[in-house]
């Protein structure tokens, strides 16, 4: 176990190294310099050249590379060119938004999956099961920032559950998860009817295999065979595909923020790819991949507990 | 008497055609015998244990008939009547081993369910309970196996831990459905040995199940021979596989591998 742990924890370092590189390839491939924002497009080339240097953007790739990394595993993240100001302090209250938005989302998906994949698969067959599926392929086959734009349409406008403006988190945090509870909904429903469909294809498969065969041998009931039995085997592979659905959920965080003008990550590093301000971009992409690699490293060591099979390997 | 059978009829009503799985099946057991049931693939045999055991109840199978258990009719009962018996006094082991036991659950508590379905006991007690059983299924060390999970064990300790769970409350009646078909010849010879011993320490009612005759005939008593979901011939074990009656089962124990051919290390199965 230990050795697993550490070979995982050497492919979350090289992961999140890969993906700082290729955000770095990719913003300097990409036409645009960050001095046309900062310096506006009337600036002469002398005061060009020499903001470039002032920022070390004259330098070659690799070498900007390494003292941007340098620095980053030292806690600096730079400064962002448009702002300047600190990048994290710049990203550190936006990167909250969206993480509780994420978490939120996530939360709701176990919440509506788990139970609805239960029942109609215990009740193969009957009204809930075909209303769930019917429910499930239809919300499926919508894209999150739709599904957005149709719960603020249906919730804010029509039932006037909730005002279509962001409520921050300093406005006392019953408000402000009132509030995001309807964005969150946004990702977590299409995520929410693959989750119900797997369970309930999971519990299914489970619930034909010899052993439950075995459990109702010896006199269990259907329900404690379900929850005894069937559950635990039924959740491996659920909860691998919860921790897949983590980037997902990160990258349906920040096209939802759009839809519902939530100031979360999203916001600022779309603005910050429009200004080529490489230092935010650079610490946001690597935030969301730490966060992404990090759930699945978390969700592998859950794998290992659920299955016995599955260890030392 | 402590269990009759009498004309137990399995129909299946899943597709078109009704189809006949077991027909007008009749048997009488007194306590402590070993009875054999033996016939091909699809000739019922398996069926009409696990209609017995209650196992195959659904809307799209027919059970009738009546199977007398210490003076009740299982047959009737609706399905928490009958879980009473289930593990408590009516067990049964399966032909694959290596699929019947929960992979995700520790031997231990796999052996100790019935302990916790049917009776209150402390935890303790309940261990106790099941390293005697799995002792008396001839585990070897349980204390070892109680901790461990399916894939640590081979298919023949995999199957003396079913023995283990079925007899974990002593029941009065087992039912082993082919529980060695899976195995190696000589694993298998331990099980039926390990059978045998059960039979003969705790007066437990078998009820062998099993395709191979030459099986049968070295543990059971008395034999049904099943032919097409239905007894084709029955009696004495002696007297079938030497007078065989009928064609079917002379062919049954034609089919047999024989010893000479085992030696000369022939394919058998």
């Amino acid at each position: 176990m230990g050795k697993t742990l550490l070979k995982r924890a050497g492919l979350l370092i090289g992961t999140l190294l890969l993906v700082s590189m290729l955000a770095f390839v990719a913003f300097s491939v990409i036409p645009g310099d960050p001095t046309d924002s900062i310096l506006g497009i009337e600036a002469t080339e002398e005061q060009r050249l020499a903001l470039r240097a002032q920022l070390g953007l004259d330098q070659p790739i690799y070498q900007r590379y390494w003292s941007w990394l340098t620095a980053f595993v030292t806690g600096d993240f730079g400064q962002s060119y448009k702002y300047n100001m600190p990048v994290s302090g710049l990203v550190a209250a936006q990167a909250k938004v969206t993480l509780v938005l994420a978490a939120v989302s996530f939360v709701l998906i176990v919440v509506i999956s788990l139970p609805l994949g239960l029942i109609s698969a215990r009740h193969q067959g009957g009204i809930v099961d075909r209303v769930v599926t019917v429910l499930t392929q239809v919300t499926m086959s919508v894209p999150n920032f739709i599904m957005g734009l149709g719960l603020m349409f249906l919730f804010a406008l029509v039932l006037k559950w909730f005002e279509p403006k962001y409520i921050p988190l300093e406005d006392g945090l019953g408000a402000h998860l009132r509030f995001m509870v309807f964005p969150a909904l946004a990702i977590a429903l299409p995520k929410s009817a693959m989750t119900v469909k797997l369970l309930r294809g999971s519990i299914l498969g489970e619930m034909g295999q010899d052993y439950i065969r075995t459990a109702y041998s010896k006199g269990n009931s259907q329900g404690s065979a379900l929850w005894r039995h069937v559950l635990r085997n039924a959740m491996i592979p659920v909860v691998t595909f919860l921790a897949m659905a983590i980037g997902d959920i990160m990258a349906g965080s920040i096209v939802v923020e759009q839809v519902f003008t939530i100031p979360g990550l999203g916001r600022i590093l779309i603005s910050s790819i429009g200004n080529r301000d490489y230092p935010v971009v650079q610490a946001i992409v690597v935030l969301l991949a730490g966060v992404v690699v990090l759930c699945n490293f978390l969700a592998d060591l859950l794998y290992r507990v659920m299955d016995p099979r599955i260890d030392g390997r | 008497m402590m269990l009759d059978i009498r004309d137990l009829s399995v129909v299946f009503t899943d597709r078109g055609a009704p189809f006949t799985a077991v027909d007008r099946f009749s048997l009488q057991m007194e306590e402590g015998e070993i009875v054999g049931i033996v016939g091909e693939s699809g000739s019922g045999k398996s069926m009409t244990a696990h209609a017995l055991m209650g196992l195959i109840r659904r809307s799209a199978v027919t059970v009738s008939g009546s199977a007398v258990f210490e003076g009740t009719d299982l047959l009737p009962l609706s399905r928490a009547e009958l879980r009473q018996y289930q593990g408590r006094d009516l067990s049964i082991i399966f032909q694959e081993p290596m699929t019947s036991l929960n992979p995700t659950m520790r031997i231990g508590k796999q052996v100790e369910e019935s302990l916790r379905i049917h009776e209150k006991l402390s935890r303790a007690e309940r261990k106790a309970r099941a390293l005697d059983a799995m002792a008396l299924a001839g585990l070897p060390d349980p204390e070892e196996v109680y901790r461990q999970y399916p894939h640590q064990l081979s298919g023949g300790m995999r199957q003396r831990v079913m023995i283990a769970s079925a007899l974990v409350l002593r029941p009065r009646l087992l039912i082993a459905d082919e529980p060695t078909t899976a195995l190696d010849v000589t694993i298998q010879a331990q099980i039926l040995e390990t059978l045998k011993d059960i039979n003969r320490k705790e007066g437990t009612a078998i009820l062998f199940i099993s395709h191979d005759l030459g099986v049968v005939k070295a543990l059971c008593s008395r034999v049904v021979v099943m032919k097409q979901g239905e007894i084709v011939e029955s009696g004495p074990v002696d007297d079938v596989f030497y007078h065989p009656r009928e064609d079917y089962t002379k062919l049954l124990i034609a089919s047999r591998p024989k010893r000479e051919k085992l030696r000369g290390g022939g394919d058998n199965e």
